[in-house]
């Protein structure tokens, strides 16, 4: 296992011709921590997970995913990377025209994996985060915090080595936030690195863990 | 959450737990507070639909139809002018055959020469050449009936100054030496001339050669016309599923399954136009075929028959029939993946 999932050495990020969003970053995330990352509206938390997630190139600085420089990773060897990584957006995501099971299984199904393979696997999944009985039924007749139960459950079915969530909770009454971000902790003690976005602060309040804090295009990290 | 959940057991044992610092301090989770939790054993009672999975792009998302019938119709223009090329050829090459075979020696009626002794006489010198198999004098029935169309029914030769002719069929192989034959010809009978067609058997090799051309070049450019039609279709595909491409993408899928899901619409449109296209063409070659089987025993049918053979696209034009629907199938999907492929990287570029 690589030293640090993540390494952020000196990353700038702009877009376009605009004003720097990112400034001066440096952290590292270790296998199996678990971070909040917050900070006010606009201060580049979804754009540092894009970074994260590979999905943005940094303007300046060096970004290392599982021991590779993004720099130089390959087209081709994204699907790979992206493979360790589950995300959970904050807008889910989910795609309309398949079945909550579908759009769990889709990260399985684009492997090439056969359903029977993988279909116990999702279905205890489903059941899991509580959505056993909503299987055979399509994102738009579910509610919003049963989407983002749907959509975190994809970003699990992978075993991912790590997890981001932009805003996991957004929807959430507060009893259903707490349970969800239980589901993080539970995955992150078997393993999973985890970040989650977020400006809940009675959520973060819960758990006494590290904060990345975005300010004014800077990051503060509390241990 | 103790043993609650298989799915997370099984992570646990796959992945080596490691204590790392920075670990959240996790209040244990308990069954309670899932509303329905999975007991252990709990046999899974809802079921995915056993029947086939979701397409992932939606084939409503495909301008699917339209698209359709404008193969349906490529293929078929496609099919009609093969066809007509294949005919022309066919019956250009059979002409140059029944050419080759066959010379003619014509026979002006000249002041004080007996006609039927020097028909007689170009006989004589006809046969007795190597490479020639027969020679036959085109007899007055013959010639009248040749020149009814013409000069009308209960038609007298002798009134008239009429040219006649003797038929020569050659041996296959060696071609006899045409020069000598027509110098001899011309001094021992008056009148006479030998005519090898030499002269219309090369226009005549021009004129299918240009048709061929002609339908060749019709064909490339119906084939340009699909495969732009299937990319201006594949581009509408792909950026009215933009977000199914990204969220692919978010979830690990490379850009050939991607591809693939495209792909396999396309190609199935693809043979679906092109059967639809090829069949409506093949439909349409029986019945012409028909119809002109039908007409041979009237006179337009005798110049139907003349000019085209029996006016059956042969299995050359069938057999091309089921190469076209293959070809405008596999074009389509390749043109669509060979697209979605571009987009893709395209949109990774930003
Ligand atoms: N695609 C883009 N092009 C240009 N500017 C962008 C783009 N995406 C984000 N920005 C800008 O970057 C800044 C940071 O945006 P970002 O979405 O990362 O903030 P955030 O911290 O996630 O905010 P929120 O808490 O509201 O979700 C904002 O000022 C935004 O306007
Ligand atoms: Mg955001």
């Amino acid at each position: 296992m690589d030293k640090f999932v993540i390494k952020f050495e000196n990353v700038g990020l702009r877009y376009g011709m605009g004003p720097e969003i990112l400034r001066d970053l440096n952290f590292q995330i270790t296998p199996g921590s678990f971070q909040f990352l917050t900070g006010p509206s606009g201060a580049g938390k979804s754009s540092l997970l894009r970074l994260l997630f590979l999905s943005l190139k940094p303007t300046r600085g060096l970004i290392s995913v599982f021991g590779n420089d993004t720099a130089s990773i390959l087209p081709d060897e994204l699907p790979a990377i992206r493979q360790k990584i589950g995300i959970v957006f904050q807008d889910f995501r989910l795609l309309d025209h398949l079945t909550t099971y579908e759009n769990v299984a889709l990260p399985l199904r684009v492997r090439g994996k056969e359903d029977v393979s993988y279909r116990k696997d999702v279905i205890e999944l489903l059941s899991w985060v509580g959505l056993k009985d909503r299987i055979n039924v399509y994102p738009p007749v579910l509610s919003g915090g049963e989407k983002q139960r749907a959509a975190i459950a994809r970003a699990l079915i992978n075993q991912p080595k790590l997890l981001l969530a932009d805003e996991p909770t957004g929807n959430l009454d507060p009893s259903l936030a707490r349970r969800l971000l239980r589901l993080f902790a539970e995955l992150n003690r078997s393993g999973t690195s985890v970040v989650i976005a977020t400006h809940d602060l009675d959520l973060m309040d819960q758990y006494q863990t590290r904060r990345l804090v975005l300010n004014e295009g800077r990051l503060q990290v509390y241990d | 959450m103790k043993g609650g959940c298989r799915f997370m057991t099984k992570y646990k044992s796959y992945r080596r737990k490691k204590l790392q610092p920075g670990r959240a301090p996790v209040p244990k989770i308990s069954d309670a507070d899932y509303g329905k939790p999975a007991t252990k054993g709990d046999p899974v009672k809802i079921l995915p639909r056993q029947n086939k999975q979701s397409s992932i792009v939606p084939r409503e998302t495909i301008a699917g139809n339209s698209l359709m019938l404008v193969i349906a119709i490529m293929s078929f223009l496609l099919c009609i002018t093969f066809g007509a090329v294949s005919l022309v050829s066919d019956t250009a090459s059979a002409w140059q055959n029944d050419i080759a075979r066959e010379v003619t020696i014509q026979i002006r009626p000249v002041d004080g020469v007996n006609m039927t002794e020097a028909l007689e006489r170009a006989q004589t010198i006809a046969s007795g050449k190597p490479g020639i198999d027969s020679v036959t004098i085109i007899s007055d029935d013959e010639t009248a009936r040749l020149l009814e169309p013409w000069l009308g029914a209960g038609l007298s030769l002798e009134e008239l100054p009429i040219p006649r002719l003797l038929s020569v069929k050659l041996k296959t192989g060696k071609r006899p030496d045409f020069d000598e034959l027509r110098r001899e010809l011309t001094e021992s009978v008056p009148g006479a001339s030998l005519d090898d067609h030499q002269a219309w058997a090369g226009r005549l090799t021009r004129m299918a050669g240009a048709t061929v051309i002609i339908g060749v070049a019709i064909m490339l450019l119906v084939m340009a016309a699909t495969v732009l039609t299937v990319i201006f279709a594949t581009k509408g595909a792909m950026s009215g599923n933009r977000h199914v491409v990204e969220v692919l993408h978010f979830v690990g899928a490379d850009d050939k399954y991607i591809a693939d899901q495209f792909q396999r619409h396309f190609l199935l449109l693809g043979l679906k136009g092109g059967a639809v296209g090829g069949l409506i063409a093949t439909l349409g070659f029986l019945i012409i075929g028909y119809w002109t089987g039908q007409n041979s025993a009237t006179p337009e049918g005798d110049q139907m028959t003349a000019l085209f053979g029996t006016f059956s696209v042969g299995t050359t034009g069938y057999s091309g029939v089921i190469v076209i629907v293959i070809l405008i199938a596999f074009l389509t999907a390749y043109t669509s993946r060979a697209t979605v492929r571009r987009q893709i990287s395209a949109l990774e570029q930003n």
